[in-house]
């Protein structure tokens, strides 16, 4: 049951979310490069060590296939583990395990052999890090039937949803922003509350606009809706994603714009465009709009903030819309 | 300052039972002549497996399959070492071991048919599905070694792969994760010269495949893979030292692939009969023959018994394969994930 809360970050709500489920059972591992000594590079495991030991809390050698492939071994043998890798630009060395092991093995072996892990792994833009620290390739792993890709967008849902997905009986790819990891504060109840995979909420209600974000994109989304009548859409969970809510909102609205910061051309927000133009066309208003990150790979710090959508972007999408 | 030798590896080879059918009584492990004689049945039980899924395949009844002939004796020589609580890792070139272990064989039939339900591993056996991606099992074997051991249980997982599956990331990284956290593990690489049409010598420029086990911090032999007591022996050790604390094991099985890579493959277009010809003469199934020929254990009676009641076992497991009905088109969707998604709920009402 939830208890007091305090006010925590995002960083401080996942540690606590670990803590609880290692403390609840004993099954629960962490594994990672840097996870044990030095409570990871973001120090989301700062302390777990000293108090579950190195057995628990497993600094592994620098191995990103190697760390998901033990962890893949470790979940079938009845383990619960949490894989940590560092950075999402160095998950594609391990998208091998995840797409052609992790993913199947439920279905290749119709149910008697199952695979319940999470990798965790720091995303997007917002820290002005080297090449390959800022990826947001939630996209790829949405196009995995077998893997369940969650992005929370503040500490208490990071919480919620880290504890359901160390509890969901498939593999699930937890994605952290590396811009919220302390950007907010919000109170957030120790002891256990999950919320459900899947769903999504509504963070603002409105009845012109929906507009439907992510992790990071949420927070520049909702300022870009201050002071209209827009309802705001947290996803939470991309795969599988809460067709119901979005549903009801574009149907009320008869308005969209899905904001993402992972680039255009195949990205998430074509899912959710196709989605919307297949089932709820006939309630359109106007076009369907998506602000995006651009066809092109990440650029350095110097670039970044050109890259990813503006509130001038988000806000011009709407005002574009909202003359139909 | 002079420069010094700070490391320097030697590389064991264990050989017991020659092609005479001569065996290093020295080196022998303790088998009765019951077990020898499980081994001989095993030996050729699996090679009329093998003999019958070809001519499935080339008769339609099964889809592509992998043959195991000329390694039958790495593969029962190892799964004849294991307990039954060990966790198996095969690559797609099993079949031996599977059988060894007593997977029901109708199901092997089954699942190269086209069926994933031959993958539905009974209860009382660890044995994961097996894994057509060359290698990428490895570190899978070395994830299970580490729960086992986090877990106190006594157990031991135990990988196979081929000289082709040496020359990948995971199986550096499978390896090199084992080494540091010395976990009970045993890697069984059987050599079989060819990576489809790739000669062992295109895999790696390393004389032997066994020395790459030191440079991950334990210990790596090679047996001769032909001679099922080597095989068993050098298992049996490496199982029992996994066991009892003493970290991971390499066994490189120098054997050869006398059939095809696959049924899909012609090996005519890339290697050399006489090649073919001179490992016939090193078969695995022939010298324990003469072996138990030697100690009386043999007979021509004994060889027609042994080989009608396999012919029989792998008629009989045709047969139950084949009378199995399909499975729903629904299972598609169905073990995706514990519970169907909405999506997913949508798209079932397809079938």
């Amino acid at each position: 049951m939830p208890g007091n809360s305090k006010k925590l970050n995002m960083v401080q709500a996942i540690n606590l979310a670990l803590r609880e489920e290692m403390q609840r059972d004993k099954n629960v591992i962490l594994l990672g490069e840097d996870v044990g000594l030095d409570g990871g590079v973001f120090r989301v495991s700062d302390g777990l060590q000293k108090e579950f030991g190195a057995e628990r809390i497993v600094d592994t050698p620098l191995e990103e296939s190697g760390i998901v492939g033990a962890a893949i071994g470790m979940a079938v043998y009845g383990l619960r583990p949490v894989a940590e890798i560092q950075f999402m630009g160095f998950i594609y060395a391990a998208v091998d395990q995840i797409y052609s092991h992790a993913s199947r093995i439920r279905s290749r072996s119709r149910g008697r052999y199952t695979c319940p892990l999470v990798i965790r792994t720091p995303y997007g833009a917002g820290i002005k890090p080297p090449e390959l620290h800022s990826e947001s390739a939630e996209a790829f792993f949405c196009h995995m039937p077998g893997v369940k890709v969650v992005v929370p967008s503040t500490p208490y849902t990071a919480k919620g949803l880290l504890i359901s997905a160390i509890r969901d009986p498939d593999p699930v790819i937890f994605l952290e922003s590396t811009r919220l990891y302390r950007l907010i504060k919000e109170e957030v109840p120790e002891g256990e509350y999950t919320i459900p995979l899947g769903k999504a909420r509504i963070v603002q209600e409105g009845k012109e606009v929906t507009l439907i974000a992510w992790g990071s994109m949420l927070h520049r989304t909702l300022q870009a809706a201050e002071g209209l009548d827009a309802e705001v859409i947290d996803l939470m969970t991309l795969s599988p994603f809460d067709e119901e809510t979005i549903f009801r909102s574009v149907k009320k609205t008869g308005r969209v714009v899905i904001v993402h910061e992972a680039p255009k051309t195949c990205g998430f927000g074509a899912e959710l465009s196709a989605t919307i133009a297949e089932d709820a066309m006939l309630y359109m208003k106007a076009p369907i709009m998506r602000v995006t990150g651009y066809d092109a790979v990440m650029p350095l710090p110097k670039l970044e903030d050109h890259y990813v959508p503006t509130f001038e972007r988000i806000r011009k999408a709407i005002e574009e819309i909202m003359k139909y | 300052m002079p420069e010094k030798t700070i490391e320097s590896i030697t590389v064991k080879r264990l050989d017991i039972l020659n092609e005479s059918g001569e065996a290093d009584s020295s080196l022998m492990p303790s088998l009765s002549d019951d077990e020898i004689r499980k081994m001989y049945e095993l030996l050729i039980l699996s090679r009329v497996f093998d003999e019958h899924a070809l001519n499935l395949q080339r008769e339609g009844r099964i889809g592509t399959y992998a043959p195991i002939f000329g390694q039958e004796a790495s593969q029962i020589g190892s799964a004849c070492a294991l307990e039954r609580s060990d966790w198996i890792f095969p690559s797609f070139r099993e079949s031996g071991v599977y059988i060894a272990i007593g997977y029901p064989i109708h199901m092997l039939f089954q699942y190269w048919a086209g069926d994933e339900r031959g993958l539905i591993t009974p209860e009382d056996l660890n044995i994961f599905p097996i894994c057509i991606p060359v290698g990428t099992h490895i570190p899978h074997a070395t994830g299970a070694a580490f729960a086992a051991k986090y877990k106190g249980d006594k157990t031991a997982a135990i990988a196979y792969f081929g000289d082709g599956g040496t020359s990948k990331g995971d199986f550096h990284e499978g390896f090199n994760m084992a080494g540091v956290f010395k976990l009970p593990v045993v890697f069984l690489c059987q050599n079989n010269q060819w990576a489809i049409s790739v000669p062992r010598e295109r895999q790696s420029a390393s004389r032997t495949l066994a020395q790459k086990a030191c440079a991950y911090g334990f210990e790596g032999i090679q047996v001769d893979g032909n001679d099922i007591f080597a095989v068993y022996k050098a298992t049996r050790d490496a199982l029992e030292k996994a066991r009892h604390g003493g970290g991971p094991t390499f066994i490189e099985c120098y054997t050869y692939r006398m059939s095809h890579h696959t049924t899909a493959d012609d090996a005519t277009r890339y290697r050399k009969e006489e090649e073919v010809e001179a490992w016939k003469l090193k078969d695995p199934i022939l010298r324990l023959k003469l072996f138990m020929e030697k100690k009386r254990m043999w007979t021509e009676q004994y060889q027609k018994e042994v080989e009608d009641k396999s012919k029989t076992i792998v008629d009989n497991a045709v047969i139950t394969a084949e009378s199995i009905s399909p499975s729903q088109p629904g299972d598609i969707l169905a073990y995706t994930f514990e519970t169907l998604t909405s999506r997913q709920s949508n798209q079932m009402k397809d079938f």
